[in-house]
């Protein structure tokens, strides 16, 4: 007995001597925060992953500044506070710049006490606008919720004008409540109708047969679903049940649906999505990267991963302008990034020519694409018109 | 020290053995020696000491098993951070701030606990657990509810049960701030823990609760806890004294959830779901049931253990187990028993030489 608790305890210690170490001033250090255990992992992992072989491959060409990059990221459960524990831990490690956090509310509490402290975040992948509110150091690279109910709004106002809405939405989820609020706002505005709205819950996202009814009933012909695609292939496929046939809508979330296992990907035909990503795209950095990842990992990357890897060329991208040099400390590079931030554009995966406001906001084209045979496709005039 | 019966040596010693622990962590936090990971650590630690004596006196003392222990927390946290937010003008003093928020949190999580308590606390047997995990449950969904924000006019709550409304709903005027989001949860809470204030709502914590367990109260509800027909005979009030331990319990928690709020700059209604509950509950059984200064330890050891284990990245949770099932097997080993006492008695009888020259 003694035996086993003195060894577990050696090999404990021997981890974490093994896990320390660095020469100090030579290397960027650079964090990343998100969640790869618990209910979100698919987020942080595959943020982390895209992150980690975005610096793999900026290693590789020589770093940044001529500096290589460490890239130490930590696992915060999607819950704020393991989040902060996350963050102290990187700060210890003497971190200089961080790549999230990949959620919404970790990254709230975060990047609060980020601004005290003066370190320069840039959150893949955490939409809503409360992130960046009164804080000048932290920026995004995806779009914030408002943006992205808005432009679904619009995009349907200019595309399908009289469609006779219903929208089902998660209620305790702010990404979703976010989307809702504003895409409802935005059609209110627009005249657009909306017929029905639907709700669910972390709890109640396994059976939606009584608002997929509901929908059907009010006789809605577009339902918009601003949520992430594992309760909307459970919508598709109970919506195919009942023989209820609209097209489905909806937002950067619902890419992936097309990797759900055991989801007869045939239900998602006609499904379409607002997307800074498509893993399909046939351009020369995408191609790269999803072969890539796919080597490293296993499958094709979702948009977190893509996110995750423009950070990373984002943060480079900021740091060569402002001239950084490894040696700087924290506090330091947060002023001269911010500095640079609203002058730097930067071509990433996620988007062509993607600058940013001083708020934090990024600004970047976002793309409907539809599901056509399995794989995304851009819509067509006529699918349009319909 | 001799003429001290040994129930208030060990008290006294519990109150030493915190204080001293937080003298040395304080000196060493405004030295600069501690590192960030471990510093930022403290708050949540008191909180969660906090709780877990606060659990044990229902669980440990009055051997009725609660199950919903996070939703007291729950409850405390939130009214708590809407005091906090909400006094801002009113009081710019950030450590009185934080006071009333903690009583604001301890008063509305004894509410909650006595609505919970009157009933359950009348039947036998293990309803206690089944009512107070449906609470916790609720709580969750009752605050995903709730939209809360606050302007010149005062305080505007909306509840949302058709999940139709949102923070506009709240007709704040200019400069008005919304504090709760509905299942957004609070954002932007201004951070107004701190280690001292912890250490203060532990110490308040370990007084009320040894104080009364040592007082006529805590032998009532022990009596009850070991045979209820023996103690009913005697002329106790069974409903009665379960229900002081349980909705001091809920209060203690509630005060504990209010500091625990006012660290972090976000604060979500699932954070105090069931597996919370069983937590602070695993931090209560390993530390010994009825223990105080068990809780004390196991609570800090248990919350510390996975960030010390983060270099193992994802295997720490794993190992985080087979830790908590050694712990397990080793307190009921045998030998180590003996040892421990054998250790007990030595230290015992070099105290009592100390204490007679």
């Amino acid at each position: 007995m003694k035996k086993i608790v003195s060894l577990t305890i050696a090999l404990a210690l021997c981890l974490v001597m093994a896990s320390a170490c660095f020469a100090e001033g030579e290397t960027f250090k650079i964090g990343g925060i998100g969640p790869m255990t618990g209910g979100a992992a698919i987020y942080g992992t595959a943020a982390m992953n895209g992150a980690q072989i975005a610096v793999d491959e900026i290693n590789a060409a020589g770093g940044i500044n001529g500096a290589q990059v460490e890239f130490n990221a930590q696992d915060d459960t999607h819950v704020a506070e393991t989040a902060l524990n996350a963050y102290n831990t990187l700060k210890d490690w003497g971190v200089q710049a961080i790549v999230g956090t990949v959620t919404t509310a970790p990254c709230i509490a975060v990047s609060a006490e980020a601004n005290s402290d003066r370190v320069f975040m840039l959150t893949p992948s955490a939409s809503s606008t409360d992130v960046i509110a009164d804080k000048d150091m932290m920026y995004q690279v995806c779009f914030t919720d408002p943006n992205q109910g808005i432009a679904s709004a619009d995009y349907m106002k200019a595309n399908m004008p009289d469609a006779q809405i219903a929208v089902i939405y998660k209620n305790d989820d702010a990404y979703s409540q976010g989307i809702r609020d504003t895409f409802v706002s935005e059609a209110e505005a627009n005249g657009q109708t909306i017929v029905y709205e639907g709700t669910f819950t972390e709890d109640t996202q396994t059976d939606f047969s009584v608002q997929v009814k509901a929908a059907q009933d009010a006789g809605a012909d577009m339902v918009f679903l601003p949520m992430y695609y594992t309760p909307a292939s459970v919508i598709l496929k109970q919506a195919n049940d009942i023989g209820y046939a609209p097209t489905f809508f909806g937002v950067d979330g619902m890419d992936g649906i097309l990797t759900v296992e055991g989801f007869d990907t045939s239900l998602a035909e006609g499904v379409m999505l607002l997307t800074p990503f498509s893993a399909d795209a046939t351009d020369e950095l995408t191609v790269n990267f999803v072969t890539k990842y796919n080597e490293l990992y296993g499958e094709t990357p979702n948009q977190f991963a893509a996110d995750g890897y423009d950070a990373v060329y984002i943060l480079k991208a900021a740091i060569e302008a402002a001239g950084c040099t490894p040696d700087m400390d924290a506090a330091t590079m947060c002023e001269a990034i911010i500095g640079v931030m609203p002058t730097i554009s930067v071509d990433g995966l996620t988007g062509q020519g993607m600058t940013w406001a001083a708020t934090g906001e990024v600004s970047k084209a976002p793309m409907a694409v539809v599901i056509k045979d399995g794989v995304y496709a851009l819509p067509t005039a006529e699918e349009e018109a319909e | 020290m001799k003429g001290l019966k040994k129930t208030m040596r060990v008290d006294f010693a519990t109150y030493i053995g915190v204080t001293v622990a937080f003298v040395v962590m304080y000196l060493l936090q405004l030295g600069g020696h501690l590192s960030n990971s471990l510093s930022g650590q403290m708050v949540p630690i008191c909180c969660f000491v906090s709780m877990a004596v606060s659990l044990n006196l229902v669980v440990g003392i009055s051997g009725e098993l609660s199950l919903g222990h996070a939703g007291f927390m729950s409850v405390g946290a939130f009214s708590g951070v809407i005091a906090g937010m909400s006094l801002a003008d009113v009081i710019p003093s950030v450590p009185v701030r934080l006071a009333i928020a903690l009583v604001v949190g301890a008063f509305f999580a004894a509410i909650a606990g006595f609505i919970v308590g009157v009933p359950v606390l009348r039947l036998r047997g293990d309803y206690l657990a089944i009512v107070t995990l449906a609470f916790g449950q609720i709580i969750k969904d009752l605050i995903n509810c709730l939209i809360v924000g606050y302007d010149s006019h005062g305080l505007h709550i909306v509840f949302n049960v058709s999940g139709l409304k949102s923070v506009t709903d709240l007709h704040l005027e200019e400069g008005g701030k919304a504090i709760i989001k509905g299942a957004q949860g609070a954002v932007g809470v201004t951070k107004m823990a701190s280690f001292p204030a912890g250490y203060i709502l532990v110490m308040i914590t370990l007084i009320i609760v040894l104080n009364m367990v040592r007082s006529s109260t805590g032998r009532s509800i022990m009596a009850i806890r070991d045979n209820r027909i023996a103690a009913e005979s005697v002329g106790i009030n069974v409903t009665k004294y379960k229900l002081i331990a349980f909705v001091s319990s809920a209060a203690l928690a509630g005060a504990a959830g209010a500091l625990y709020g006012l660290n972090y700059g976000s604060l979500v209604s699932s954070r105090f779901d069931f597996n919370t509950s069983i937590l602070i509950l695993v931090y209560v059984v390993l530390g010994g049931l009825g223990n105080i200064w068990g809780s004390v330890i196991g609570a800090t050891v248990l919350y510390i253990l996975p960030e010390m284990l983060r270099s193992f990245s994802n295997y720490r949770m794993l190992i985080y187990a087979v830790v908590l099932i050694l712990v397990m097997l080793l307190t009921n080993n045998e030998q180590f028993k003996q040892w421990r006492e054998n250790m007990a008695e030595k230290l015992g009888r070099g105290k009592r030489a100390e204490g007679g020259v």
